[in-house]
């Protein structure tokens, strides 16, 4: 029995009296794809804030690798191996594709208190930069302002950069959120070539890529997780039809 | 999303690169042409001038860092202008007229020993308000670097020993080596080369792996933490670095003026080094200069035509203000394409 | 003790001031989110207008009313003309046109009615002084601004509480969208807030007129110390803008009564009155910065 890599438990988040997650336990092992689905208001955004540090829970505990990141701030915990993409792109606009993709390496080797060195000259950088663009096939709009991207390159963008993180822990918040067909195409292509060599806890309302990428899905509803299974056991479970699938959105 | 100033300066940077450097050889030239041209025509005055152009460029491009390419709207930088400045008044203050600084420290009047002191003095100065502003964002943080400024001024006025409000005089300028520093020309010259080191200085910071994270900064703190970036000890730096500038700055300022006031701290005068950035155009390289120049040149060809020359500058910066993307910089640059810095 | 009931009122109604100041300041940031360093431009507006017309006709009310017409119409024609344009800009371009405003306005005025400074008197019914406390005088003029303050204070708390627009004015400055989306005018909104930011801050200066000099310069003077009251009293608050005014008005005017007769027991008299001035112009700063560093939103936060 594999240890999780993250391990969820009781996670509690409240707004007024609004309890945006309540007693929300789920647990992701290394190495998995684990989609988290759920209607609109069952608390997916909120529990990625708070994994990601942008929120204090107000219960509950969230360890990763064995250790309670909770105090830990976003930055730290970026440095532990936790990535993440944002459902709402939050790129660098004035700066190019590749210098985007090239900051994250750079802060991922370390090192950025460096004064002298033209750093967009810098080999290593530039290289592991074109490696990740290459991916998500944006390699051809690496000069490109990302002000003057498109939105699915924007999208795509977000990736390469979770990418170049080299995580541990992949979160990806609804990257299929307003790409057309090919995109999501080449998005699901791109995320099922990661496969086993990363973990990738998966925020969808996209139902096909869910189930043709997750090993294991969670059902979240009214901020809790009432279903985790394979994605086939859960597509059959009454509990989460009856909360989710079962309303026929998609 | 904010302004790309830098976008724009760079797309004219990659496209017109041979333009670019032309335009620094000229600008060069011009300003080592200067002094004999000024003498040439009858008119030394224009050397005092240019000093003290020279001098308020390094100054408005210490804020640059910070408030162009960092994003950080500090209204309290002519506090660090300010010590400088008075560090060398003072050091000068003990070597002339009195006994050691605090009982042991000895004055200079040696720029050699006084320059590294006002730098020294004034990043200190911005380590210790900085590391309390950085705390707080946005109006918060505006406020509270005019708040720390309006403190240190104060204190300086308060200060009777040094003069309070009515200043302090510094009877000779420092010795530099053998030069004659009375004489304006030298003077103008060792500003020169010392804000032509700083800018190349400047140069390189800005294009460096730290320059590129302060960008980031700027443009999406939110992104920055995402990968990785604890953006506080960043900022925090970049504000000491700018400090130190002014520091340098207001070192060359009292010796230039032979004269330092708490009116070098005052916040009208903050207020111009903001508009000596945002004029000229915050986020590039040149803007600061440019900056200086129209305001400081600005204030002496208007006030020969007229007294009210601010009814004049008035418009002019609200005009700049709506009707460019960034500054007078972007005047000349085209929009669009990748920043460089 | 009468002395210190004395300052203490002075310090109430400079709060005053700065109440009429900050309550206007606070809700332009508050609803445009926009930096504005001329409104200190219609506080000397108003006590121009004031000035000027009370010296040709003698009549405070009279006066009164032409600093008021004068700041607002100020205040409407500076929006139409610059301030509406800034709205879309990041603060670096609003601080520099609204720098370049306070330099057009001050320069004009300059040219318009010289250096020299202006006065405007005391009205007659409010020139004696009044016992509040017996065998204690107190100037009647400014005990009638002090409660001028209190007037336009409730009036504002009911308007923006009470009223449809006031209610439009507090959703616009915490969920700016959502009234767009209502399709309400927030074109008109953003005018009817600079409007009446600009009247308020020239109630203030006409109010001050018979108390100081009349002269360019004054706005920028005491827009310093309102921005204190603004972060001290949280953005966008009328409450938090009049406890902020209150604290900064008292404290500043006590220490600045008190703080260097103090200090004559220390040190030689000029040296106190040098260190006891700086110290004094410090403390409001200095209360500022630990408000800001250990509540950084301000003593009264507006829902946001």
């Amino acid at each position: 029995m594999l240890e999780p890599l993250l391990r969820i438990d009781n996670l509690t988040k409240r707004f007024g009296s609004l309890a945006a997650n309540d007693g929300l336990s789920l647990d992701v092992l290394p190495g998995e794809v684990h989609a988290v689905i759920g209607p609109n208001g069952a608390g997916k955004t909120t529990l990625i804030s708070q994994l990601f540090g942008e929120l204090a829970p107000d219960a509950g505990s969230i360890v990763f690798a064995g250790r309670d990141i909770g105090p830990l701030a976003t930055a730290e915990r970026v440095r532990i191996g936790l990535a993440r993409s944002f459902q709402v792109t939050e790129l660098l606009p004035d700066y190019s594709a590749v210098d985007n993709v090239a900051l994250a390496v750079q802060a991922r080797i370390g090192h950025s208190f460096r004064f002298w060195a033209n750093a967009r000259a810098d080999p290593l950088l530039r290289e592991q930069a074109l490696q990740a663009l290459r991916r998500v096939g944006l390699e051809d709009r690496g000069d490109v302002a990302v002000s003057e991207m498109s939105h699915g390159e924007q999208k795509q963008l977000e990736l390469a950069i979770a990418l170049a993180a080299k995580p541990r822990l992949l979160l990806l918040d609804e990257p299929m959120a307003g790409l057309g067909t090919t995109e999501s195409a080449a998005t699901v292509a791109l995320l099922e070539s990661l496969k086993g060599a990363t973990t990738i806890l998966l925020v969808e309302h996209d139902m096909d890529a869910v189930f043709a990428l997750a090993d294991r899905v969670s059902v979240l509803a009214n901020g809790r997780c009432i279903a985790t299974g394979a994605a086939a056991d859960v597509r059959s479970d009454p509990a989460a039809r009856q909360a989710y699938l079962g309303e026929g959105s998609a | 999303m904010l302004q790309a100033d830098g976008a724009i300066a760079a797309k004219a940077f990659k496209r017109t690169g041979a333009l670019r450097a032309a335009g620094i050889v000229a600008l060069a030239c011009g300003a080592l042409a200067l002094p004999f041209a000024a003498t040439a025509i009858g008119d030394p005055a224009l050397i005092s001038l240019a000093t003290r152009i020279v001098i308020y460029a390094i100054a408005a491009a210490s804020l640059n860092l910070i408030l162009g390419y960092g994003g950080l709207v500090s209204f309290g930088h002519a506090a660090y202008f300010g010590v400088g400045a008075y560090a060398v008044g003072i050091l000068y203050f003990h070597f002339h007229e009195a006994a050691p600084f605090l009982g042991f420290i000895p004055g200079t009047n040696r720029l050699l020993i006084a320059v590294p002191v006002a730098v020294a003095t004034s990043a200190i100065f911005a380590l210790v308000l900085g590391a309390l502003s950085l705390r707080t964002a946005g109006l918060q943080f505006i406020m509270i670097t005019l708040a720390f400024a309006q403190m240190v001024f104060f204190l300086f006025v308060s200060l009777k020993y040094y003069g309070g409000d009515d200043g302090l005089i510094v009877r000779r300028r420092d010795v530099l080596l053998d030069f004659d520093m009375a004489d304006d020309t030298t003077f103008y010259f060792v500003c020169l080369a010392v804000a032509a080191a700083y800018f190349f200085v400047f140069w390189r910071v800005v294009e460096s792996r730290f320059g590129l994270v302060l960008g980031g900064i700027r443009q999406n703190e939110r992104r920055l933490a995402a990968i990785g970036i604890s953006t506080y000890r960043y900022k925090l730096v970049a504000f000491v670095i700018a400090g130190a500038g002014a520091g340098l700055a207001g070192a060359l300022m009292a010796n230039f003026a032979k004269f330092v006031s708490p009116d070098l701290l005052h916040w009208s005068q903050s207020g111009d080094l903001m508009i000596m950035v945002i004029l000229g155009g915050s986020a590039t390289l040149f803007g600061p200069l440019i900056g200086a120049g129209m305001l400081i040149g600005l204030e002496t060809v208007l006030t020969g035509w007229t007294e009210h020359w601010q009814a004049v500058l008035g418009p002019l910066l609200i005009l700049v203000a709506l009707f460019t993307r960034g500054g007078v910089v972007s005047l000349f640059t085209a929009p669009g394409g990748a920043s460089h810095a | 003790m009468n002395l210190l009931f004395e300052q203490t009122l002075n310090g109430v109604q400079f709060g005053v001031m700065l109440f009429l100041l900050a309550a206007g300041l606070t809700l332009i940031f508050g609803v445009m989110r926009i930096i504005n360093l001329a409104h200190g431009a219609f506080y000397m507006i108003g006590a121009y207008g004031a000035a000027l017309v009370g010296e040709r006709t003698g009549s405070f009310a009279v006066a009164a009313l032409a600093g008021l017409a004068a700041a607002a119409v100020a205040g409407l024609v500076i929006e139409y003309v610059v301030v509406r344009r800034l709205y879309a800009r990041d603060h670096v371009q609003q601080v520099l046109a609204t720098f370049g405003i306070i330099l057009l306005v001050n320069e004009g005025a300059t040219i318009l009615f010289g250096r020299q400074p202006l006065y405007l008197p005391i009205p007659q019914l409010l020139s004696g002084t009044v016992q509040i406390v017996p065998g204690v005088p107190y100037p009647a003029y400014r005990l009638a601004i002090i409660a001028a303050g209190l007037i336009v204070a409730i009036g504002l708390a009911a308007f923006i509480n009470r009223t449809r627009i006031g209610m439009l004015v507090r959703a616009g400055s915490t969920h700016r969208e959502m009234v767009r989306a209502l399709g309400v005018n927030i074109r008109l909104l953003y005018t009817l807030v600079f409007g009446l930011g600009a009247l308020l801050a020239g109630l203030g200066g006409l109010l001050a007129a018979p108390l100081l000099s009349v002269q360019v310069g004054m706005g920028e003077q005491i827009l310093i110390l309102t921005f204190v009251v603004v972060v001290i009293g949280g953005v966008g608050s009328i409450r938090g803008a009049f406890a902020g005014a209150m604290v900064v008005g008292v404290v500043d005017t006590l220490l600045r009564g008190f703080l260097p007769t103090l200090l004559h027991r220390v040190m030689t008299v000029s040296a106190a009155d040098a260190l006891g001035g700086g110290l004094s112009s410090m403390g409001i700063y200095l209360i500022m910065a630990l408000v800001l560093l250990i509540r950084p939103q301000g003593l009264i936060r507006a829902a946001s």
